[in-house]
């Protein structure tokens, strides 16, 4: 008996290699327990991958060329109309695909280099930099409702943090939340808050990873300060910095908590994403066939992004 | 074993570097960071760039700290010092009647006995369903399996909002709508969490399996006396990851629940916030830390774990 059976290897190759090639009834047999064995352990994670995974991106897909709110006894099909709808000049589309592109590149921008200066500092190892650590990274495990919530407190006008804050700069806070020229701001700086600390534990992580002997031949040619910095770590930061931003974007395109508490897409539009878009139009306005053009709208343009990532992820140093 | 001679080797070798009785941290977050060292080489740092670092480190540590801290103080503010300005720092007497006004004002028991019954009992259903498959993938044979899984590890690229208005309607003809299996089984697809246990399960020695297989353990033994136990850091890890992204989850919460009794904290938290208005921060802020503090009570505990979890999969995967 088990000499028919491969002895499991390392490589995957090898783990997926053939038994020997003697078909044997014994052997055949042997391999079809073997199969059905392999999808009885699969079948509930795949079910539930497929059915609630796979399936709703086709079907989403179908239902962006229909209309329908919930109520009538089936989608009726309308072609290309939602597309035509949104992708008209002034559309609510068009604002969600600014304000999203706008909260997606200053939250990931900001990120990128505020938490690159933190991890930078931290990984100097100075005293209590352990205890900044911790504290870095809790925001990152919150709820995004909480964070949320805190934030809508501390934008608060009268009574919150942000009063403080402007006074002592002999301002006043602005409306955050409630008027339109901030309210996409209030949602940014909450959430680049929230990341801020994941990125930052990343580059230090990734810092203190980085190889020594290319710092000992450095530091022995005399290097130090903003040049070593600029020319020997950030080149090898580069992976982690590509890395950070294309999961930066994914994530922050996707934000909907934050939003949900602070400003519900508001007011009016002006703080209105992507995936807020999705929700109102869907849940709230039954739209349910703009809802799913939206939605299809945003996972082209995330695969896109994602594509790029596949395309040129490497884990090679980038000298630029 | 490797370790310790880890540790030894490397003061021999660079011998410039922190000895080894620098802080012990680095050698917790697994052995990918073993060699890890401070990089104080070369002449020591000047006094003013010491001093301008640890500027740098307090208004680093103001920054995380103030707002957290302003959650924990304004929940626990008497109303007068919260209605106030300039601002109260420092509570003068603890005001625990904010929590017991959040609670009241909204149904936070069943908030939370939802949040700890979706938040179990999904972790439990994603990681069970993860082990088996990351099993069945690293040591059942099978032809042309990784083509399954790169089926399933490709549901990663699926954004949650595209899949949320047909799932909904699944659940809705399924009748489950304002249910826990709506709240539930949508979420306990696993590729996440089964790629990370899949990687540690192809680290096991091969010997110890076959040895185990020539004694006649089937795979159900073999996954239950010898894989678990070796992958059982980062199951541990797979699971705490997998518990917080639940326990935090919003959308889907928000839009499978409709009654107040049904819902999880995080939605419970905007229905406070609603029903108090906008003004009753001493509550609003109550029941904030309500839904924070078991996320942060698990991030404490385990906060190596967790972070070393997270750090690895992003820097290796």
């Amino acid at each position: 008996m088990t000499t028919l059976l491969q002895p499991v290897r390392r490589s995957s190759q090898a783990r997926t290699a053939p038994p020997p090639r003697r078909s044997s009834p014994q052997l055949r047999r042997r391999r079809l327990i073997e199969g059905a064995l392999f999808w009885a352990l699969i079948l509930p994670n795949l079910l539930a991958i497929v059915v609630f995974g796979y399936y709703p991106t086709v079907y989403n897909f179908v239902l962006s060329f229909t209309d329908w709110d919930f109520v009538q006894p089936a989608p009726v099909v309308v072609g290309l109309d939602n597309y035509i709808e949104l992708f008209q000049s002034g559309s609510m589309l068009m604002d969600a695909l600014r304000n999203t592109a706008i909260f997606v590149l200053v939250a990931v921008v900001g990120t990128l280099f505020g938490g690159m200066a933190i991890g930078a500092l931290l990984a100097q190892r100075l005293r209590f930099s352990g205890l900044v650590r911790t504290l870095a990274f809790a925001p990152h495990m919150l709820p995004g409702a909480a964070v949320g919530v805190l934030w809508l407190f501390m934008f608060d006008p009268n009574y919150g943090l942000s009063r403080w804050l402007f006074s002592m700069f002999g301002m006043e806070s602005p409306h955050w939340t409630t008027t339109s020229d901030f309210s996409l701001w209030s949602i940014t700086i909450a959430y680049a808050w929230q990341r801020l600390g994941f990125v930052a534990i990343i580059y230090y992580t990734a810092i203190l990873d980085l190889p020594k002997d290319i710092y000992e031949a450095a530091a022995l040619d005399g290097a130090r300060g903003w040049p070593l910095f600029r020319y020997i770590t950030l080149p090898l930061l580069s992976p982690v910095t590509f890395f950070l931003t294309v999961t930066g974007i994914i994530a922050a395109a996707q934000t909907f908590d934050i939003i949900a508490t602070l400003t519900m897409g508001g007011p009016g539009t002006s703080s209105t994403t992507l995936p807020w878009m999705i929700y109102d139009q869907a849940f709230v306005d039954f739209n349910i066939g703009t809802s799913a053009a939206t939605a299809t709208v945003m996972f082209v343009l995330l695969l896109v992004v994602t594509l790029v990532q596949t395309k040129y992820a490497s884990k090679q140093v980038h000298y630029s | 074993m490797s370790l310790t001679l880890d540790r030894k080797d490397d003061p021999a070798t660079s011998a410039h570097t922190t000895p080894p009785e620098q802080p012990p941290r680095s050698r917790d977050q697994g052995s990918g960071h073993g060699k890890r060292k401070g990089r104080r080489q070369g002449p020591r740092r000047p006094l003013p760039a010491t001093m301008a670092l640890y500027v740098l480190i307090a208004a680093t540590f103001a920054l995380f700290a103030i707002p957290l801290y302003w959650l924990f103080s304004s929940a626990l503010k008497p109303e007068h010092e919260i209605y106030t300005y300039p601002l109260t720092w420092i509570p003068s007497t603890l005001e625990w009647s904010n929590f017991a006004e959040a609670w009241t004002s909204a149904p936070f028991g069943a908030f939370l006995r939802n949040s700890i019954i979706t938040t179990v009992v999904g972790t439990g259903l994603e990681i069970g369903v993860a082990l088996l498959s990351a099993y069945a993938f690293a040591f059942v044979y099978f032809r042309g399996k990784m083509l399954v899984f790169a089926l399933m590890v490709g549901s990663l690229m699926l954004p949650g909002h595209i899949t949320l208005l047909v799932n909904y309607i699944t659940i809705s003809n399924l009748g489950w709508l304002n249910t826990y299996q709506g709240l539930i089984l949508p979420g306990i697809g696993s590729a996440f969490a089964m790629f990370l246990i899949y990687q540690q399960m192809r680290q096991v020695p091969e010997e110890l399996v076959d040895a185990a297989r020539v004694d006649g353990a089937s795979h159900m033994r073999r996954m239950h006396a010898v894989v678990i136990p070796i992958c059982r850091p980062m199951i541990l890890t797979a699971t705490l990851i997998v518990l917080i992204t639940k326990w935090n989850d919003f959308v889907w919460p928000l839009i499978v629940t409709s009654t107040s009794d049904m819902r999880t904290l995080p939605i419970g938290l905007m229905f406070l916030r609603s029903q108090e208005g906008y003004d009753a921060w001493g509550p609003v802020m109550a029941g904030t830390v309500i839904v924070a503090a078991p996320m942060l009570i698990v991030f404490f505990l385990a906060q190596r774990r967790i972070i070393g979890g997270i750090t690895a999969g992003a820097l290796k995967g």
